[in-house]
């Protein structure tokens, strides 16, 4: 009964599953890609404070703070991104989005 | 009092509370992936976070999980929140390739946790983790403080880092969004100070009969600079026309 550390590596492996799954078939609605980029990093932070506990040294927690702030500033970078694309087109469909190509 | 069973309830307490925030938080985080509504994916995210943190208390790492409510919650779904409701987008077109990437999504998904699973459990039973048992959890001193005993000493030009990570996304996210918009006539005090009798005024002569227009905005401009120019003299806007 007792809640190890596989414990929460396995919860943690499902979420990071979740959110390649959410990549996956959610293709074209690249606010759900964003949202499941979010769940990835979750997961990973999970893992990274679940050893930190269980290997007890607290720069694992650092890490995760580290991952984070990387998290935030990717989100609002990545939602500016997403505005000024949807200024100039009128739509966020990302899979024919190839103005960029060279 | 005794209990025939080995079954302690205060005991079972952090076990129950495991699972509960553990199925709230990948159920919620499937929600997010499949949900119709963004909006509703927004909510179901706020949900699998707020479990998450519940994790993070259930671990000892008491400053890690106020951080997850504070910056997730707080900051990052509410800008997600944002985003989804300011964008007039219709959802239901973006939801084509759903059932067709599905098959493939899931078996790509199975494969991926399964062996995840498989080495996150040897890792936890052989690795360096194995033999510790019990969550370590200090006594003599709180979460944040060893936290900040390890992030401000060996790590703070990391933490510097991140703060030079957090300015460029803020200046990026300002640059990005920010429009000039044409034909906007804001106050520029300098202008206004640096006005005299001068410049600030023209004598029209007016010939009988026309009236007088409003100037457009590039003929007055000419007109201000030919006056500058000129030494003051007397300006005809029918000359210019």
């Amino acid at each position: 009964m007792t809640i190890g550390l596989h414990h929460y590596l396995a919860v943690a492996a499902i979420l990071f599953t979740i959110g390649v799954f959410g990549i996956f078939v959610n293709r074209k609605n690249v606010i759900v890609i964003l949202m499941s980029i979010e769940l990835i990093l979750l997961a990973v932070n999970i893992n990274l404070v679940a050893f930190s506990v269980y290997l007890h040294n607290v720069v694992g927690q650092v890490f995760a703070m580290f991952v984070l702030t990387v998290a935030a500033a990717e989100a609002a970078v990545g939602l500016a991104i997403l505005v000024t694309f949807f200024r100039n087109r009128g739509d966020i469909a990302v899979d024919d989005a190839s103005m960029m190509k060279g | 009092m005794c209990f025939e069973w080995s079954f302690d309830p205060l005991m079972a307490l952090p076990a129950i509370a495991f699972y509960v925030l553990a199925v709230v938080t990948v159920a919620s985080a499937l929600a997010v992936v499949s949900a119709r509504n963004p909006v509703h994916s927004v909510l179901f995210l706020i949900l699998s976070f707020f479990s998450a943190a519940g994790l993070f208390v259930l671990l000892g790492a008491e400053f890690l999980a106020m951080l997850l409510v504070v910056v997730y919650v707080g900051a990052v779904a509410v800008l997600f929140l944002f985003v989804v409701m300011m964008l007039d987008v219709d959802f239901t077109a973006l939801r084509q390739g759903f059932a067709r990437y599905m098959p493939l999504g899931g078996l790509v998904a199975g494969v991926l946790a399964i062996e995840m699973i498989v080495v996150s459990a040897s890792v936890a039973t052989n690795g360096a983790a194995g033999k510790n048992d019990a969550p370590f959890v200090a006594t003599d001193v709180t979460n944040a403080e060893s936290i900040g005993r390890v992030l401000y000493t060996d790590y703070v030009y990391f933490f510097q880092a991140a703060g030079l990570v957090l300015l460029v996304a803020m200046i990026g996210a300002i640059v990005l969004t920010l429009r000039h918009k044409p034909g906007v006539r804001r106050q520029v005090i300098a202008d206004q100070v640096a006005r005299n009798p001068r410049t600030g005024m023209r004598v029209v002569s007016i010939k009988p009969g026309e009236g007088i227009g409003e100037p457009s905005f590039a003929e007055a401009t000419e007109g201000r600079l030919t006056a500058n120019q000129s030494g003051g003299s007397v300006l005809r806007s029918s000359e210019g026309a």
